[in-house]
């Protein structure tokens, strides 16, 4: 056991897989030989060489469509998209054709490749690099969405994701690169459409994702420690496959369901979680199904601003606390 | 002396009788099957949409010739005489069509997205430029694994004005990948004429510059100058000396789509077209190297006969059954999103 840090995780997941099996391939903006912008693809180049880890020119298209191609005739590829938002400028392929292509085709090709991408906020880089977009991958039949929030699980599910025959979109938290936590030596595999309880909890459930993960915890050892509340913190993980057996479990023990999303409000992954629970857990719940959200806006630049915005600690304390305590 | 310049001709052809019978064969399939798609739409026995290729037919069939088993083809949503130049039975692709259980996909696909993993059609792409990407994916596997295969994909003109068109030039370039890029340029965008619509005068080929590339223009009415150009860009490709570019010159005898009339092309373009049609410039070649008539003959009666048999099954072909609708949406064929 040792610690790593989440952006060192990225590294040995990837690196567990490439050594795993050849077909894993790596392409990307310089991804290669300057390891990545945030730094999270350092040293691949050098153990996996020139053909298997690549730079690409900024063309999103390009690498998007390069790596469906690869899939679809037998390799497994990764590919980065540096930033999350620019996932816009390829969507084509995230919507159109990547997760098509298994459907129409009635099951002949076969899209076995990940995305990996840089998403959300908290690092002051504005309304066009900090967005948090996981909601505009969700809705697509046929792709998978994952977004881990430790380093540990972000070995274990990008081994998954890799070895997925499915399209995967992995959104790497970018404030959550420096963060570090306790990791096991060896190969690690998780399972994608798997929530985790980080915290059990006997009177709300809080429901996170990437950096709420942390966020959330925080706010419930205040509850605890300040405000007598006892909550259940669930990191969802992955929005597709969804876990709604461990949600729905979550929400029959407390009977409390609060979400806290880093998305803009506007049909967050915690309305579809919501409907869910009230389609099929209205009698345990004792109380509204409240969702915690950055406002329905783009995101400011400025460090204060982009804190305003942000659901953190203190201010999903004060929601849970008014909520609960009626 | 009219014998004599035959036995000349035959005695230096690189392409071959057998060839040239086969360039032709594929070229009155793709027609007969394509009029009888036609048809089945004024019957209301296809539908939705259908893009169909009359006049184009010596571009398929002279890389359906020049290309190998084993080879990848990427083609777009007017990709019926594609699918057919690979190999693939016409039951299969007009029972596509006609959305019945015989169909390529069942008809889960539609015309617009043919494909045959088997006979190496991988995929009929119905968003423009997109596929384009794909087919340099496909290459750069067969780099990475030292496969021998070549990946060939079909677009029009209007694809040349696409973002993904410029990137996956460049992208096969500096890659140099087994891909070669084949644009029908049939003279309309859709409804528009690309010339009004396009900066240069050869929409693919004034542009292969800017990528390092030679600039091919060919007559993509004449199969026989089709199957030499795919033959080498084919082998130059698979010689691991990167793309190419090639722009075939052709005409669409019909308007865009089903809904299309065509009625925006100028007096008299469509005739002095038919004038240069590839059938008709194909039937007077095999004659002028001096094959016979009745073998001509034989491949338009059993094409004929072919087109029958395909549309009875198809006809006697149930619809596509319910329980597809739920299957392969992931990889296990299900559609499960959650636990």
């Amino acid at each position: 056991m040792a610690e790593l840090s989440y952006r060192d995780a990225v590294i040995r997941g990837i690196s567990q897989e490439m050594e795993r099996d050849k077909n894993v391939v790596f392409l990307g903006e310089d991804v290669a030989k300057a390891g990545g912008v945030f730094k999270a693809t350092v040293g691949l180049y050098e153990k996996f060489g020139p053909l298997r880890v690549r730079d690409t020119p900024i063309s999103e298209q390009a690498i998007l469509g390069a790596a469906m191609g690869a899939a679809m005739t037998g390799l497994r590829p990764i590919a980065e998209i540096m930033f999350s938002d620019f996932i816009a400028v390829c969507f084509d392929y995230i919507a159109n054709e990547m997760p098509k292509i298994s459907y129409m085709t009635n099951g002949q090709i076969r899209c076995p490749l990940v995305i990996r991408t840089g998403n959300g906020a908290g690092v002051r880089f504005g309304a066009q690099h900090s967005q948090s977009v996981e909601n505009w991958t969700m809705m697509i039949p046929g792709l998978k969405v994952v977004a881990p929030s430790s380093p540990v699980d972000v070995i274990g599910l990008m081994a998954a994701a890799i070895r997925d025959d499915n399209p995967v979109m992995f959104h790497e938290h970018k404030a959550l690169y420096a963060t570090k936590g306790e990791v096991p030596d060896g190969e690690i595999i998780d399972t994608l459409g798997t929530a985790k309880i980080l915290r059990a909890g006997s009177d709300c459930t809080i429901l996170a994702l990437a950096l709420m993960v942390p966020r959330a915890l925080e706010a419930a050892e205040i509850l605890a420690r300040e405000h007598g509340i006892n909550a259940e913190v669930v990191d969802v993980r992955s929005l597709v496959p969804l876990d709604t057996q461990t949600i729905l479990g979550s929400v029959a023990k407390t009977g409390r369901l609060f979400t806290v999303e880093e998305n803009p409000r506007l049909l967050g992954w915690g309305a579809e979680i919501a409907s869910i629970v009230a389609d099929e857990a209205f009698w345990d719940l004792d109380g509204p199904i409240v969702r915690i959200t950055t406002p329905h806006i783009p995101l400011p630049a400025a460090d204060h601003l982009e804190d305003l915005a942000l659901p953190n600690a203190a201010r999903i304390v004060d929601k849970i606390k008014r909520v609960m305590n009626g | 002396m009219a014998k004599t310049a035959k036995t000349t001709a035959l005695a230096n052809d690189d392409i071959g009788p057998e060839t040239r019978l086969e360039l032709y064969r594929l070229q009155v399939e793709i027609r007969d099957c394509e009029k009888r798609a036609h048809d089945l739409f004024l019957q209301n026995m296809i539908k939705g949409t259908s893009h169909l290729s009359l006049g184009q037919e010596a571009i398929a069939a002279g890389f359906g010739v020049a290309m190998k088993k084993g080879d990848k083809s990427f083609c777009t949503y007017r990709g019926h005489a594609h699918t057919l130049a690979r190999g693939v039975p016409m039951e299969a692709m007009l029972g596509e069509l006609m959305l019945r259980d015989i169909g390529l996909m069942r008809g889960k696909g539609g015309s617009m997205h043919l494909t045959s993993v088997e006979h190496g059609v991988m995929g009929s792409y119905a968003i423009i430029g997109a596929h384009l990407p794909i087919a340099c994916g496909s290459a750069w596997r067969a780099q990475y694994l030292g496969d021998k295969d070549v990946s060939v994909c079909f677009f029009g003109d209007g694809t040349t004005n696409i973002g993904a068109f410029h990137e996956a030039l460049n992208f096969a370039v500096i890659w140099k990948l087994p891909v070669v890029f084949v644009c029908e340029n049939n003279l309309y965008m859709e409804y528009t004429p690309i010339h009004e619509v396009t900066a240069v005068h050869n929409p693919a080929g004034d542009r292969a510059g800017a990528y390092g590339l030679e600039k091919i223009v060919v007559d993509g009415n004449d199969a026989d100058v089709v199957y030499r150009t795919a033959t080498a860009a084919i082998e130059k490709a698979r010689n691991g000396d990167g793309p190419s570019l090639i722009e075939c010159l052709t005409y669409r005898h019909s308007g865009h789509s089903r809904a299309d009339p065509g009625k925006y092309r100028p007096a008299g373009e469509l005739e002095k077209w038919m004038e240069h049609d590839p059938l008709k410039i194909y039937k007077q070649r095999l004659s002028d190297f001096g094959i016979a008539e009745r073998d001509a003959l034989a491949i338009e009666t059993e094409s004929k006969r072919k087109v029958e048999v395909a549309t009875e099954l198809c006809k006697a072909s149930p619809s596509a059954p319910e329980e597809l609708l739920t299957t392969d949406v992931y990889a296990d064929g299900g559609w499960a999103w959650r636990n």
